[in-house]
């Protein structure tokens, strides 16, 4: 017999719990077992990305009012135009693609975001650059202003929209599409009745001072959310996280901007 | 299918339940309980991965060294469970945002490993699988029923559809909140323990030891 068969004969013959076979198994199984887990990977993945990116204009569409059950998501999108803005410009750049511009990757890019020193919404870093949706009416003029938002709550980073007027000053709506707060409890931040109290709210005084607030009591109506009962580190963190966004360190010199025509 | 087969994907239900009279795998029952849709999901996954590694480890029976079992098991096993997270994260996103790394926990399910070890390592592979999936639909008995309970009282809901309209939305029912919190189904699935036992009086564990009173020394 030839020699080969020899070996093959030989490695038949040896004892399962020998070094080599050990050896054979354990690089055998690993490597199969890697095979099969990267082919899903690479195969399930074009899949995966589609469905974050519906899910995101998803809660676009939530967060302007715009979705009812069985919406073609993706037509419906197209009505709202993505743009890039330059948050310490204040201005929208066209540096980046905004359909594939990732603002989260580029909160933890140091060239692309600045450490914060004073951070209420417990975020660490900021990007220079968000992903902004403008809303257009049909005959091209700005309906709404749809922003990104995060903060931290109680157990999370709390991950939404605020949807604002043209006048970017009355809230439209508020939608956060990812956290992991208490259930029952912080997690009523999704209840579509506490949700609902943000439409016509007034982020800032006729003075243009900013005054929304998430508080257990009220003291100006026109800027006052309650506060979610039994949840007040969350309640907080929305509070804060709200603050911050609309504030200097946020959208607030981009919508002064926009306002004067000349963002 | 055969009396034995029909026995070992039967027993695990009520009989031999893997949460219920061995308590394996009680921390993802906690976790993943508190919506039915989270529990039905997680519940497929447990009893595809623990049919599927069942039946791979029972074919590579003969094969695997023993010095190396526990760890050609658990790569067997962690990579059914990579496959399962990322099927759901492709089609059932949704629910995968929920689920999250309780999927990939399900690695260290000791109800997984336990048959495994204890059942696949030593019978044929078709007994194995219908012993795996058995044990999987046991797990998920009991996810479904804690479930059932957590939700409904919890939320008012069941599968997500609304059956008593909660207070918040201007309904009737005062959802009670403690329900949708973990603790909530240690109580549960304590209460179904004790319910199943007494019932079932063969499953009550004889006492390691008994306190003594005085007069009997």
């Amino acid at each position: 017999m030839s020699k080969p068969n020899n070996i093959l004969t030989k490695f038949k013959n040896m004892p399962v719990d020998g070094m080599t076979k050990t050896l054979f198994v354990a690089i055998t199984l690993c490597l199969v077992c890697s095979m099969v887990v990267s082919f899903a990977a690479v195969n399930l993945k074009e899949v995966q990305e589609v469905n974050k990116a519906v899910d995101k204009q998803k809660n676009i569409l939530q967060v302007a009012g715009l979705y009812y059950d069985g919406i073609d998501v993706e037509k419906s999108f197209s009505s709202f135009e993505p743009i890039v803005v330059d948050l310490n410009q204040g201005k929208f750049t066209n540096r980046f693609d905004p359909l594939t511009f990732d603002d989260r990757k580029a909160t933890q890019d140091p060239q692309l975001s600045i450490p914060l020193k004073e951070d209420p919404a417990s975020i660490g870093r900021r990007t220079n650059f968000a992903t902004v949706y403008l809303l257009k009416k049909e005959d091209g003029s700005l309906d709404k202003i749809i922003l990104p938002i995060h903060g931290y709550g109680l157990w999370s980073t709390l991950y939404g929209f605020i949807a604002l007027e043209k006048n970017g000053n009355d809230i439209f709506g508020l939608q956060f599409y990812q956290h992991a707060e208490t259930p029952g409890l912080g997690a009523e931040v999704d209840n579509p009745k506490w949700k609902a109290q943000w439409k016509g709210k007034k982020i800032n005084n006729d003075s243009g001072e900013l005054m929304i607030t998430v508080a257990k009591t009220q003291k100006y109506k026109d800027h006052h959310i309650d506060a979610l009962a039994g949840a007040t580190l969350t309640s907080n963190g929305v509070d804060n996280l709200v603050k911050f966004w609309m504030g200097e360190a946020g959208f607030k010199k981009f919508l002064t901007n926009l306002q004067n025509g000349a963002a | 299918m055969s009396q034995t087969r029909k026995q070992l994907l039967t027993d695990p239900l009520v009989d031999n339940n893997p949460i219920t009279l061995q308590v394996l795998g009680i921390c993802s029952a906690l976790a993943v309980t508190s919506s039915l849709n989270v529990a039905f999901v997680m519940s497929l996954a447990v009893i595809a991965v623990c049919g599927f590694s069942s039946l791979f480890i029972s074919f590579l029976r003969h094969y695997i060294p023993n010095s190396i079992r526990i760890i050609v098991q658990m790569v067997i096993i962690a990579s059914l469970v990579i496959l399962v997270d990322q099927i759901i994260k492709a089609y059932a996103y949704e629910i995968s945002k929920t689920l999250s790394v309780f999927v990939g926990l399900i690695i260290t399910n000791c109800i997984v490993m336990g048959r495994a070890e204890a059942f696949a390592m030593k019978n044929k592979p078709f007994e194995s699988f219908v012993d795996g999936v058995g044990n999987g639909l046991g797990y998920s008995l009991l996810l479904m029923s804690v479930g059932v309970i957590r939700e409904l009282f919890g939320a008012g809901s069941l599968f997500g559809i609304m059956i008593f309209e909660p207070v918040s939305n201007g309904g009737w029912y005062v959802p009670n909140g403690l329900l949708l919190l973990p603790p909530s189904a240690f109580f549960i699935i304590g209460f179904i323990i004790w319910g199943v036992r007494t019932w079932k009086k063969s499953q009550v564990e004889a006492r390691e030891y008994k306190i003594q009173t005085l007069e009997e020394h």
